[in-house]
């Protein structure tokens, strides 16, 4: 890689002694970023303990707060930010989002925060750290508002996997299946996108890969793109969303995970990934089709007739979630109002656990496959307060998003 | 010469106090001698790996987050070892900082629960009067303490 490395500011506590540090260098590293602490004076934390306000009593957690105050002010320089503090502890998760919001909102550098523990991985941060390095590294990319040419994306995820086939700013072809083996999957929805287009594969210009299987699809195919789906998410859904300029908050609940980005003239800035448990993902909602006997796509719909009031249920962890919904259809509660609380507990545990993480921005866009549940859009808007849009093809957001920047390769060509 | 104990445990002024006069200070630079590097603000990584944090279950519970676990692997051990212990309280960043406030609520406690040891349990001068009075208190504990329980 000839590009320079992205310097990515870490502010943190805890993970030196956690045994985790050399897990963020590995992640950085492998993104070409490199992490580093920003120099602060004796004087700077004395002084940003004043000035910042919060009064903390760990020390790191106020070397923290200098270096933030460092950065703001540009005695230091950065590309981008990462905050880092030990799960479950109080004082610090004030700090961690005390700090990005001071960062975000007196600068224009990418943050992102993360709570980790001795188990945490560079496995775990990598998609974070590429967001991250995307963000400061390809604004230009991230910039095209629109399609040219013929291109294809591909969005190999945890449950799913879709394809897409854009030509002159237009979708022509999809393509959707569970994912089983990867690049079986891939090979698919690729004939399905491809028959539908009426199209060859010599006739794609250029292709785009995102999800989990996106370097080993990428890879097989060389794919010009190669991109975490953090990014390209965000850049589908304001694409199709027609909400390109101004603010907008992206949220997609996902098979395994969920992400909200909040967006800035279609460019992400600060994002949160993770998911406590897959209570707080599509797969519960899924598990909570099959347990009242109907399709994953009548659960939105049966959803919207319930009353989500009713039923006491809390997807925390998927197993108590599970309990819940068997105690509610052995006391005789209907299958309507079970749909409805499954879908508001999932909608609760992504705004509990997800959305204090970023600053919620009108509009709201809901994408991915769980988006064309309207039971949860319809709870997560009674708990944002706010009207959720749900583009045209939000279920294929991933596949869009990676075949719009996709097409910013074929000109390199 | 006595193993002393010294909080905060990354003060390199309290750490040459107790050499100074004949004992060896028990501190971070022990516990992590052969890892660190620079004992700057930086919190350079300590070569610390995720078994420590395990580690440190055995002076807190899984629930305590994984830094303060990791920081009770380094000083847990150290503490059990000590024959005597100085605690400086409120003291300045610049006299030492362990990082983490519940470690240090941990530790505190954890020496002041040790039977028959004996400490010295002093605030941070504030004054040049309370500092003459303060490296007193110590030279004084130091000097009148015995050699190792284990001799």
């Amino acid at each position: 890689m000839n590009e320079q490395p992205v310097r990515v500011a870490q502010l943190s506590c805890g993970p030196e002694h956690s045994g985790v540090q050399k897990e963020i260098y590995d992640a950085a590293a492998a993104v070409n970023a490199e992490m580093f602490f920003p120099d602060v004076t004796l004087a700077d934390i004395r002084r940003s303990y004043d000035a910042f306000g919060l009064e903390v009593r760990s020390g790191d957690l106020k070397l923290a707060i200098a270096r933030a105050m460092a950065l703001v002010e540009q005695k230091v320089d950065a590309d981008a930010v990462f905050i880092a503090t030990c799960f479950r502890c109080a004082e610090a998760a004030i700090v961690r989002t005390e700090l990005r919001r001071y960062i975000q909102g007196n600068s224009d550098l990418p943050v992102v925060s993360y709570s980790f523990t001795e188990r945490t991985t560079s496995g775990t941060l990598l998609t974070r750290m590429e967001a991250l390095t995307t963000i400061a590294r390809r604004r230009a990319l991230l910039a095209r508002e629109k399609q040219k040419g013929t291109t294809m994306g591909i969005d190999s995820g945890s449950a799913t996997t879709k394809a897409i086939i854009m030509q002159d700013d237009k979708i022509i072809g999809t393509g959707w299946l569970p994912t089983t083996e990867v690049i079986n999957s891939a090979n698919g929805v690729i004939e399905e996108a491809l028959k539908e287009a009426g199209l060859e594969m010599a006739d794609i210009e250029a292709v785009g890969t995102t999800g989990y299987g996106r370097y080993l699809i990428g890879n097989d195919m060389k794919a010009d793109l190669i991109q975490e789906e953090l990014t390209v998410n965000s850049k589908g859904a304001v694409y199709l969303a027609d909400r390109q300029h101004g603010e907008a908050t992206v949220i997609d609940i996902g098979g395994m995970d969920n992400k909200a980005i909040s967006v800035l003239d279609g460019i992400p800035g600060t994002f949160t990934m993770g998911g406590i448990c897959a209570g707080a993902s599509g797969r519960f909602l899924e598990l909570t089709a099959k347990r009242i006997g109907v399709d994953i796509t009548e659960l939105g719909p049966i959803a919207m007739k319930g009353n989500s009031k009713i039923v006491p249920m809390n997807s925390y962890c998927i197993v108590f979630g599970t309990q819940s919904l068997v105690n509610a259809l052995a006391e005789g509660s209907s299958k309507e109002d079970v749909a409805a609380a499954a879908c508001r507990s999932v909608a609760e545990q992504v705004f509990e656990q997800q959305l204090q993480e970023v600053d919620i921005k009108e509009p709201v866009i809901m994408v991915g496959g769980t988006s064309l549940i309207e039971g949860l859009v319809h709870e997560m808007g009674e708990l944002l307060q706010t009207e959720i849009l749900v583009p045209h093809h939000s279920q294929y957001i991933g596949a869009v998003g990676s075949a719009l920047l996709a097409s910013g390769f074929i000109e390199e060509k | 010469m006595a193993k002393v104990f010294i909080f905060p445990a990354t003060s390199l002024i309290l750490s040459d106090m107790v050499e100074r006069w004949g004992h060896e200070a028990l501190g971070a630079a022990t516990g992590i001698r052969e890892r660190i590097q620079t004992p700057s603000l930086d919190s350079p990584p300590l070569q610390m790996t995720p078994e420590d944090p395990k580690k440190g279950l055995k002076y807190a519970a899984v629930e305590v987050p994984c830094g303060v676990r990791g920081r009770m692997a380094l000083y847990g051990p150290l503490i059990e070892e000590a024959d005597a212990a100085i605690i400086i309280n409120d003291a300045d960043l610049s006299f030492g900082c362990m990082g983490c406030a519940r470690t240090n609520e941990l530790v505190l406690y954890m020496i002041r629960q040790q039977k028959g040891l004996p400490i010295l349990d002093i605030t941070y001068p504030k004054t040049d009067d309370e500092g003459v009075a303060f490296v007193t208190q110590i030279k004084e504990f130091l000097t009148g303490l015995e050699g190792d329980k284990n001799e």
